[in-house]
């Protein structure tokens, strides 16, 4: 028995019973997607509004610490009256 | 504002209302050999479609010119991939329902019999969908072939005496 025949009988085998679609499929499927998508959109939501409370906070804290000022040195006193 | 989202969600249920019209049966005929139940008591089978379909809904907007089908599919496949092997994994093959044509193969070679033969995906697409190597796909596809044309071969009495009572 060839290959192409062998899968050919398998193929008749697989093909013999078929399964009812059931009614409301469709209506489940419609409602489970629903609601994959609101909670794709809530966490989506949630992260943008995450990202925005970071950066407010990053510049409010900028704002007042001024991380882009060297420090005065701690080691070296300045060198005054020469 | 209002206006337009709403007539994008009508439109979405509309295409997709005939696309599981179209598709359902024989998705769900995928689904129930996957799954080894009987034809009309396949809960199993029926939850995997139903879980497909949803996902395929969501993804219905960014499908991007993809086969809607394909995205079930794959869905279909790697769901039955990844939840297989907790469910069948311990108890070995007592679970599939003796009427199923593919009860008396494991889960993995039911997979690649019904995405090879039923549903005439190429050997590299499967391969890549499973993470096999082509060749390992087409050994398993083979054997599965044997174990279905001759069962009397293959250590599965039980099987064979449900299946000559049927017939």
């Amino acid at each position: 028995m060839k290959r192409s025949e062998r899968e050919a009988a398998v193929r008749r085998i697989m093909e013999r019973a078929v399964p009812p679609v059931p009614p409301d499929l469709w209506g489940e499927a419609v409602r489970r997607g629903e609601r994959l998508l609101r909670h794709r959109r809530v966490v989506l939501r949630v992260l943008w509004l995450l990202a925005c409370a970071a950066a407010v906070a990053f510049a409010v804290w900028a704002a007042g610490a001024h991380p882009w000022v060297e420090p005065p040195s701690q080691t070296t006193p300045p060198v005054s009256g020469w | 504002m209002r206006d337009r989202p709403l007539s994008r969600e009508a439109r979405r249920a509309r295409e997709f209302e005939s696309f599981v019209a179209g598709a359902a049966g024989r998705l769900l005929h995928a689904a129930t050999l996957l799954t080894a139940e009987a034809p009309d008591a396949n809960p199993r089978a029926r939850r995997l479609l139903t879980l497909a379909l949803a996902h395929t809904y969501a993804r219905w907007d960014r499908l991007r010119g993809e086969d809607p089908y394909d995205c079930a599919r794959q869905h279909l496949a790697t769901r039955f991939a990844r939840t297989t092997w907790h469910r069948y994994g311990v108890f070995g093959r007592a679970r599939p329902d003796p009427g199923s044509p593919l009860a008396a193969l494991t889960p993995r070679e039911r997979l690649i019999l019904v995405l090879r033969l039923y549903e005439g995906v190429a050997e590299e697409q499967a391969a890549a969908l499973l993470g096999l190597p082509a060749e390992r796909v087409h050994a398993l596809c083979d054997r599965a072939t044997a174990t279905v044309l001759h069962p009397a071969r293959q250590p599965a009495p039980r099987a064979v005496g449900a299946k000559a009572a049927a017939s």
